[in-house]
């Protein structure tokens, strides 16, 4: 049984802003499936006990201190954009509001 | 039919009183140059680490605890989505392990309001529309963008849907508003954006169990616009529900100068945005000992100073003196002179209706005002004229009121001016005695003419009832 279905991989590839061409979307469903049947072999194992984690590392409270360094040059900044305007990023008409 | 009742919930972003920003070193500053405050981590650039300002984290600590939450072992998630407000096309935001969860706000009239959570999370930056009509997006011609925004510490206090009324609602943030700014968390004005809110709102049929479906509400700049937006929705969804059609679930733009909202898009499933763990942080999880500490320098919320003020004063808590003398400051000058001999609820009303806005006097004449009047050595209205005086110059009541020539008239001279009234006017007194009681009005008046308004109303109305028993 397929995992993912060729309508999944569109609307994920609609999110990343990719362009799929209707062989690419049979593809990597395709390759998709085989990569999720991998991750569900863990399904297999019993993990009742194993607390869930978000992270390889037990490392906890990794904190600086609220203190103010130095940030970069503007100049420097906006020359590596490709559009600038009145020391702010010029960017394309945006087209509905911030989410 | 039953009434409509309305049903809301609020998510308030706060930003945070930091130095710097939540991941990175720069400065967390309003209104400096565009662009001058940012970096290779608020800027996303490849390469860039993530790391976390342990202030912001007390100070979100400090929200939660002052809303009465359980502070949680937390964790950070990517919120992915396109939009060139971040350039990382990611912000990093709490989701389902936030740090704050399960708290209340209770509001000065007695009513209490859930709170589901309290998370972290970043700021945007500041996106500037140009070519379109009053900087809005819709017919501009591209947008320009300023990052010294983004990064910036964000609380998002998210409240269950237990508002009933735009008052409420207002009297939500306004509460929420003077906790943050007491313990130091925010300063909270609207007008720089240091607070943000949008409203929920469904209506359904009072009694009625399950909820409407919700429009989520967003650009209320200030608690004006909030009470605004709310009522107009109301009306446009009992509008819509009454004549057969369905509200829609979706997100409405506030136009505060057209006093409407309007539709901006679909609500997106939450899915869209592919929550993931954050993989660049690691997992926040306060130990008892820092949660102490910061639990320590928390100050004395306003609810709590309410109850104080209540005790004090001999008032019930939900008293609306009450409020306004903690809103404005004044509870520990009214406390100080009731101490100092004054009465509770002469000394409430007289700091709120006197002294807003106002250089609080010294509390030992601030005292001594109130009971000169409680003697009846002043009238009401000579006591607000020495609090005036006492509030714009200072100086002693006393001798205020002396050059004020607010001295105390001997009783028989009140007595003999209100006799001589009466004699001059016979008409009038048949009539009042007659049972025409707002005669007294007049003769009040006579009175005051005769005393330079130096005569106390009450004085005189007790007056004229004893001669008219006495008849």
């Amino acid at each position: 049984m397929a995992l993912i279905s060729r309508d999944d991989v569109a609307h994920v590839a609609r999110l990343a802003r990719l362009d799929l061409t209707e062989a690419e979307l049979d593809q990597f469903a395709g390759q998709l499936a085989a990569v999720l049947e991998h991750a569900a072999d863990v399904a297999a194992l019993d993990t009742a006990g194993v607390p869930p984690t978000a992270h390889p590392f037990e490392l906890v409270n990794v904190l600086r201190d609220d203190v103010a360094g130095p940030c970069l040059d503007r100049d420097e900044v906006l020359a590596m954009a490709p559009a600038a305007e009145d020391g702010r990023f010029r960017v394309p008409r945006i087209l509905g509001e911030a989410p | 039919m039953t009434e409509w009742e309305m049903v809301v919930g609020l998510e308030v972003h706060c930003e945070l009183a930091t130095a710097t920003k939540l991941f990175c070193a720069c400065p967390n500053a309003f209104g400096d140059e565009p662009n001058t405050n940012v970096c290779p981590v608020c800027l996303g650039l490849p390469g860039s680490l993530p790391v976390l300002n342990r202030h912001a984290v007390e100070l979100a600590m400090r929200v939660g605890l002052a809303l009465h939450c359980s502070v949680e072992p937390s964790i950070f998630h990517r919120k992915n989505y396109f939009y060139p407000d971040m350039p990382k096309d990611y912000q990093i935001s709490q989701y389902d392990e936030p740090l704050n969860v399960g708290g209340r706000l209770d509001l000065p009239d007695g009513t209490r309001v859930g709170v589901t959570r309290a998370h972290l999370e970043e700021d945007t930056g500041k996106t500037t529309h140009v070519g379109g009509g009053g900087g809005r997006i819709h017919g501009a011609d591209h947008s320009l963008v300023d990052y010294n925004r983004a990064g910036v510490p964000l609380v998002e206090i998210v409240s269950e849907p237990d508002i009933r009324s735009a008052e409420q609602a207002k009297a939500y943030v306004n509460e929420l508003r003077a906790i943050l700014v007491a313990i130091g968390a925010s300063d909270a004005r609207m007008e720089e954006g240091s607070l943000r809110i949008d409203a929920n709102v469904s209506m359904r049929r009072a009694g009625a169990e399950v909820y409407g479906t919700r429009a989520e509400i967003k650009n209320l700049n200030s608690v004006r616009s909030l009470g605004r937006a709310l009522e107009y929705e109301v009306r446009r969804q009992v509008g819509r529900l009454e004549a057969g059609e369905a509200v829609v679930q979706e997100t409405r733009h506030w136009n505060e100068d057209e006093g409407r909202t309007s539709s901006m898009r679909s609500k997106e499933e939450a899915y869209d945005y592919r929550y993931f763990p954050e993989p660049d942080l690691v997992a926040l999880a306060p130990s008892a000992e820092w949660l102490a500490g910061v639990r320590a320098v928390l100050p004395v919320l306003p609810s709590e100073r309410r109850v104080d003020l209540a005790r004090v004063a001999g008032v019930a808590e939900t008293d609306a003196a009450v409020a306004a003398v903690v809103q404005q400051g004044l509870d520990g000058l009214v406390t100080a002179a009731v101490g100092a001999g004054a009465d509770g609820r002469l000394a409430l009303n007289r700091a709120a209706n006197e002294l807003a806005h106002a250089t609080p006097p010294d509390a030992g004449a601030f005292a001594k005002v109130l009971r000169m009047e409680a003697d009846g050595r002043l009238t009401a209205t000579q006591a607000k004229g020495v609090l005036a005086e006492l509030v714009s110059a200072g100086g002693d009541p006393e001798a205020i009121a002396a050059a004020k020539g607010f001295e105390a008239l001997e009783g028989d001279v009140v007595a003999g001016a209100v006799d001589a009234a009466i004699a001059a006017h016979p008409g009038e007194w048949e009539r009042y005695a007659g049972g025409e009681a707002k005669l007294a009005g007049f003769f009040v008046g006579k009175v005051m003419a005769a005393t330079a308004g130096k005569a106390d109303g009450k004085a005189v109305t007790a007056l004229l009832r004893e001669r008219l028993a006495g008849r």
